[in-house]
């Protein structure tokens, strides 16, 4: 019971600075030049890292299972020029059906 | 410092960001209840998992760290894996902090709810829209700790969220973002980067370190012309 307390009180303290760091450090100016070209890639290379491992990280490394049916699914939809909601809806009933099927 | 004009929110993106970001937060919400599941079974308690749905506000931290837990791990292997995979909102925070305005308190508050989905769905040519983050992360938090809340109280009657295939919307989700923003040769050799180091390093690192270690490509693609 206390564990569980000490892990809120570290994950959530740790959690909160990291995600105020850069307001702290940066406060509220603009990024001097040389890293604004940095940060407005951040965006891509942090989507994409997020892309892979969402779709890929089983328990222990790399898994394939319906998650990937799924965004295979997205990227059709996205292909075909799909509004947000019918790429969501695709890729989640894609991988509901894969699983029907007996994939993992 | 008080809040002067400049920190007032536009109303709009705020509506606009809560939008945006509807139907992951009710996939979130279906999240929610399983983390609280987990939670419990992981002897947690009641009110420690909803407290931290609000403050640690990390979906994939709070999994980690539970199951950890549920499995009777160390309690330092819990918070190492949580930490660990919170090292990316390092990166998030630094990418939202010119859009926020107002005193320190105030951005601080608003930088907590810069999440990987409120984050996502408020980027606009290569920039954070305040509002957009604001909006899409309250909805988001509303969804997550109340599915928690559900979930610890006792809500095993939903099943396994990935059953309905809940669990690949969220990289549809991010896909679809990022098909938006890879529109110059810089922002594409990012992404390309940033997901091959993600991908390499998926079978031997800890969880966590591939999405972080994405962020090379930020930097490499950042330093060639292009």
């Amino acid at each position: 019971m206390t564990e569980a307390w000490i892990a809120v009180a570290i994950v959530g303290a740790a959690t909160i600075a990291l995600k105020g760091a850069g307001t702290v450090v940066l406060g509220g100016r603009a990024l001097p030049e040389r890293f604004d070209g940095v940060v407005v890639l951040l965006a891509p290379s942090l989507l994409a890292g997020l892309v892979v491992v969402q779709t890929l990280q089983g328990d222990d490394g790399i898994a394939l299972d319906a998650r990937v049916a799924g965004l295979a699914a997205a990227a059709v939809a996205l292909l075909l020029r799909a509004p947000l909601l019918v790429v969501l809806a695709a890729a989640a009933g894609v991988a509901a059906a894969a699983r029907a099927l007996g994939a993992a | 410092m008080a809040d002067g004009p400049a920190a007032a929110l536009d109303r709009r993106e705020v509506a606009a960001g809560a939008r945006a970001v509807l139907p992951i937060a009710l996939a979130a919400t279906v999240f929610g209840v399983s983390y609280g599941i987990l939670a419990r079974e992981a002897g947690m308690g009641i009110a420690a998992p909803i407290v931290m749905s609000f403050t640690t506000f990390a979906g994939s931290a709070q999994f980690a760290s539970a199951s950890v837990l549920e499995q009777g791990g160390a309690l330092a292997a819990a918070i190492v894996a949580a930490v660990l995979l919170n090292l990316r909102y390092l990166a998030i925070g630094i990418s939202v902090a010119p859009s926020l305005r107002g005193s320190l308190a105030r951005r601080l508050a608003e930088a907590q709810l810069a999440v990987d989905e409120s984050w996502a769905v408020a980027q606009e040519r290569g920039q954070v829209v305040r509002g957009r983050v604001v909006g899409a992360g309250l909805m988001l938090m509303v969804g997550w700790c109340a599915g928690t809340a559900i979930g610890v109280i006792g809500g095993g009657a939903l099943g396994d969220p990935a059953v309905y295939g809940l669990d690949a919307m969220f990289p549809a989700l991010f896909l679809a973002l990022l098909v938006g923003l890879v529109s110059s040769a810089r922002a594409k050799r990012a992404a390309l980067i940033g997901a091959l180091v993600a991908l390499a390093l998926l079978p031997v690192a800890p969880p966590g370190v591939p999405v972080i270690a994405a962020v090379a490509g930020a930097l490499i693609a950042a330093r060639r012309p292009s």
